[in-house]
């Protein structure tokens, strides 16, 4: 892995510059698409959809509205409520931050484009994600408020809730693959036949379509969106758990929940869509060694981002278009309705599997 | 349902109704029906004995099935001791020429009349009822003696609550029974009854309204020539021709 | 009277008791929840203490009072024209309808009755203003419940009515518009094509609405069966309008009142139809609603079509004085029964006038109704009531 500067331009790096590299790229891959989805979808195709026009003023079709949300946020006082716990209260936000960043430590974005490519991938980055639970809950109990209190064990309860799903769900990718590791769940798609034909790989989402179902409807409650928003209800807790925040540490919570969003979505384009591979009979075409060769490294990330888009896309239209369900009707939701389907989902595929 | 006889609402019938209505009432009521007062086709209003106040909404709302209970609230008969704000100045210059012939009446203070069904306190509680079956509404109404204190009509109108909390903290009145007469708009401390004649309200003490300050006999004041049909004949008298623009006059 | 010292010296108390301590907290069990005054379900400064045992409530009492404007102090000094100012302000969002019930009140006093062409104006305007009202209640239960979107379309269809009612009264918000005997001015030319137009964007706007809330499953599951309010406790507490068709009752004051036949207002004059739903629960008063603001577009249809010709205003004296007397006129206002009482001594001024506002009454059954709801329902029968803060308060 330390060649993966090296093989593409042919020069050896020392361990330090590649780490360096590597943390430069994981802001990079963290904070790039949270910025572009944030201005793309939450800025200006909701806006279209909601009959509106969106930032407009800063830079052209407001493109640095971005920046200069960034100046507000940071200019604002700091404040922290006199009863909070105020160690608590500080550390909550970066707790969820550090979340989304151990999250992409695992996605790969090419054949060696990869932070860390653990054989238990996935195993890994679902326990990750549950991580920001602990955040939630921290700002939630350290806010001293009683809304937050309520957002923040509501998110608690929905999160766990919906763990189990998520986890189930990415079960039968793992049958199918027969690996927990992220990149060999993207090559065995990549390599994957349907029926004999390699022309498009494989792609899990066509065997495994309510799996997908599954994951994007438990990710939409891990991200705590709508409909599954109780979390932050702006109309019942006000904010919830992040009712007490201002300034700099509510934007922090806010670009760890659209980060957050963005790496679901290339975790479910590895899982689902075939990743960073571009359908064999392209990739034939383009390159002599196909999906492996040393360019994908450059073009993988540029095919992440794609479908990265789309599944962001549909994230968001979701979001702004349902009602929240109520804290109730989620968990039996969860509970009665996606686990079963989960179990039954891994049932079948691992019965298909042994016959086939 | 009413809208069978929606159709029909000239005078007659509903003037029928409202007499039978009457007869029930006194028939039932007695002695407790102090006065009432009708216009035909229109309303009715009863005054009821300030002891039977209570008791009355239980017979009004399951005998008599007003089942829809609109409001409740006070009066206070007092003449304002401030002053109409209005000035007489206006009330001078407006010669009869709204043909009522109530100028003289207007001009001074007005004691003692108590509106449609008389009395003779100074307070007074007042309620309205509304029958769906008939579509007749009814004014009730009740003197109130020296202590304030009539029965409550939570009972049998839950709905009376807050009007019952209303109009204790903004005329004093105090309703027997009530299961918390706490202050509903005011604040818990506040002192003084705001609706009460003798209140002051202080915002046209301290400046007063401007619309009074410079009356002079209006300049093109036509004696009573109502023109229809134009744009504005009626824009507010009291700013017009005054030369100043009074807040509430946009 | 007081002389000048005294009267600042009783300005400064006054002040001081407004300034005093506004905060009262229920002694009792549980965890104590201040739902507003400055919370984003209150629309307003509504402010309601619920008492939760985890997300249950316990007990709910709802603390009024922020923004109390005390109208019906300010109209014992106010001539009755100076008066429809005021009262504009009850219920904001469908203005001229606060106007029309005084103004017939101040006419049924005066024993002065608008020309025809002027009742049918009103009639169109008050069902514009219904509209108006309406539509914002269609997208704004939405919000309430998590869905951000359908307030937006309400924004902006309601424009159109806005637009509409703007060009003719000049306000958009208070039009002011209603006088004793009349009206202040005629329609402008061309109006009657662009308000077709605009209802047509309104219907558009309820099919809209049908598409994305009624018939979508969430919604259905957040509102079937939530606050259900059975018609007598309804009537009892004084509940009107949508919120008491809702629960089944066949009652609005358009067509069962003389006000609303003729006498006022020309309903009797159209072909429309009163919509009830039998359940009583928030989802009945969102549909009952829904289907108010398309009767309401036919209203106002069949109305332009009908319009006779005429004079707008009635002979009416210069300077208006009341005859002594007393009068109440209550007509079925976008958010339920709205009245105004008043007596008059023969001044130039009403001697007291009770408002009966709608949503005073329509909350007035909230603590009885939020007790045993969960925190979201809370939410959703709030929305579902439909109060303004400007008609509970005054």
């Amino acid at each position: 892995m330390s060649t993966m500067v090296g093989t593409l331009f042919g020069a050896e790096f020392a361990y330090w510059q590649t780490s360096g590299f590597r943390l430069l790229m994981a802001f990079v891959a963290v904070l790039l698409p949270a910025g572009g989805t944030v201005y793309l979808y939450l800025f200006k195709m909701v806006s279209f959809m909601q009959s509106r026009l969106g930032p407009m003023e800063a830079g052209p079709y407001g493109t640095l509205q971005l920046v200069a949300e960034l100046g507000k946020n940071v200019q604002k006082e700091d404040i922290i409520p006199a009863q909070a716990d105020v160690f608590v209260f500080k550390a909550a936000p970066y707790v969820v931050l550090i979340s989304t960043f151990l999250l992409v430590l695992v996605v790969p974005f090419g054949p060696d484009a990869v932070f860390a490519d653990f054989d238990t991938g996935i195993f890994f980055a679902l326990a990750v994600s549950s991580v920001s639970v602990i955040g939630i809950l921290m700002a939630g109990w350290a806010s001293a408020s009683k809304y937050s209190l309520l957002g923040g064990l509501r998110a608690a309860g929905q999160l766990i809730a919906y763990e189990l799903p998520l986890v189930l769900a990415v079960v039968g990718v793992v049958i199918q693959a027969g690996t927990l590791s992220v990149q060999g769940i993207v090559t065995s798609q990549a390599e994957g036949e349907i029926f004999g034909w390699g022309g498009v790989g494989n792609p899990f989402f066509l065997t495994q379509l309510v799996g997908f179902f599954i994951f994007m409807v438990a990710v939409q409650a891990e991200l705590t969106q709508s409909p599954f928003d109780m979390p932050i209800a702006e109309s019942e807790l006000v904010a919830g758990y992040m009712t007490e925040y201002s300034g700099f540490r509510f934007l922090m919570f806010f670009i760890g929940e659209f980060a957050t969003a963005n790496i679901f979505a290339f975790l479910a384009a590895s899982l689902f869509l075939g990743g960073w591979s571009l359908p064999p009979f392209v990739a034939d075409a383009l390159f002599a060694d196909g999906n492996f060769s040393p360019w994908m490294n450059l073009v993988g990330p540029a095919v992440m981002g794609g479908k990265m888009l789309l599944l962001t896309f549909v994230i968001y239209w979701v979001r702004f278009t349902y009602p929240r369900f109520r804290e109730d009707q989620l968990q039996s939701f969860a509970w009665k309705f996606l686990i079963p389907l989960a179990l039954a989902n891994i049932a079948v595929t691992g019965l298909l599997k042994v016959v086939f | 349902m009413p809208s069978a006889d929606a159709e029909a609402t000239e005078e007659t019938p509903v003037d029928q109704a409202r007499d039978s209505l009457l007869d029930a009432l006194s028939a039932e009521l007695g002695d407790a029906l102090v006065a009432s007062h009708r216009v035909p086709g229109r309303d009715l209003w009863i005054r009821l004995d300030t002891a039977a106040w209570g008791d009355a909404a239980d017979y009004l709302r399951n005998r008599q099935r007003f089942r829809f209970f609109e409001w409740l609230s006070a009066i206070d008969w007092l003449p304002s001791p401030f002053g109409r704000s209005h000035g007489a100045v206006v009330d001078e210059v407006d010669t009869d020429d709204t043909g009522d012939g109530d100028d003289a009446e207007a001009a001074g203070p007005v004691t003692g009349a108590n509106g449609f069904t008389g009395g003779d306190t100074r307070f007074q509680v007042f309620a309205r009822v509304y029958s769906l079956t008939t579509g007749i509404g009814l004014t009730v109404k009740a003197d109130l003696g020296d202590d304030l204190t009539v029965g409550t009509w939570t009972g049998s109108y839950p709905g009376a609550d807050w009007h019952e909390r209303e109009a204790n903290e903004m005329f004093g009145i105090t309703f027997a029974g009530h299961p918390g007469l706490r202050n509903l708009y005011l604040p818990t401390d506040f002192e003084g009854h705001p609706m009460r004649k003798d209140y002051p309200l202080m915002a046209r003490l301290v400046k007063p309204w401007p619309g009074i300050v410079d009356v002079e006999p209006m300049p093109e004041a036509e004696e009573g020539e109502p023109t229809t049909g134009s744009p504005d004949p009626t824009a507010p008298p009291d700013v017009k021709g005054v030369g100043t623009e009074g807040p509430g006059g946009s | 009277m007081t002389d000048l010292a005294d009267r600042r010296q009783m300005a400064y108390i006054a002040a001081q008791a407004a300034d005093a301590r506004v905060n009262v907290e229920l002694e009792a069990e549980g965890m104590n929840l201040n739902i507003g005054p400055q919370h984003p379900a209150t629309h307003g400064t509504l402010r309601i203490v619920v008492q939760l045992d985890g997300e249950q409530v316990i007990a709910a009492d709802p603390m009024m009072g922020y923004m109390h404007r005390g109208y019906e102090k300010l109209s014992e000094v106010r001539t009755y024209p100076q008066v429809t100012t005021l009262i504009n302000r009850i219920d904001w969002l469908g203005s001229f309808a606060n106007e029309v019930p005084f103004i017939l009140g101040a006419e049924q006093l005066m024993e002065i009755e608008a020309p025809p062409r002027a009742r049918w104006i009103r009639t169109v305007l008050f069902e514009l203003a219904r509209i108006a009202n309406l539509t914002l209640f269609l997208g704004d239960m939405g919000v309430q419940l998590g869905a951000v979107t359908p307030v937006f379309y309400a924004f902006r269809d309601r424009e159109y009515i806005v637009n509409q009612i703007e060009a003719v009264t000049g306000g958009r918000f208070h039009p002011n518009f209603d006088r004793i005997g009349g009206l202040k001015d005629d329609l402008p030319a061309g109006w009657i094509a662009d308000t077709k137009v605009a209802l047509g964007e309104i219907r558009d706007f309820c099919d809209q609405m049908e598409d994305l809330l009624v018939g979508n499953e969430i919604f259905e599951a957040r509102t079937r069966g939530i606050g259900v309010i059975p018609a007598d406790v309804g009537l009892s507490y004084g509940l009107s309008g949508a919120n008491i068709r809702g629960s089944g009752v066949d009652w609005d004051l358009r067509r069962d009142s003389p006000v609303g036949q003729g006498q006022g207002l020309a309903y009797n004059e159209v072909d429309w139809k009163v919509w009830t739903h039998p359940d009583g629960d928030s989802f009945a008063r969102y549909w009952v609603r829904l289907q108010e603001v398309r009767e309401s577009c036919r209203i106002v249809e069949q109305l332009l079509d009908g319009l006779p010709s005429g004079p707008i205003m009635a002979k009416v004296p210069r300077i208006i004085k009341v005859p002594a007397g007393e009068a109440y006129v209550a007509t079925e206002n976008p958010l339920g029964v709205m009245g105004y009482y008043i007596i008059s001594q023969g001044g130039l001024e009403p001697f007291r006038v009770k408002i009966r506002s709608a949503s005073f009454s329509n909350m007035s059954i909230t603590p009885w109704l939020l007790k045993g709801a969960y925190v979201p329902d809370v939410i959703t029968i709030l929305a579902s009531l439909y109060f303004i803060l400007g008609d509970i308060d005054r």
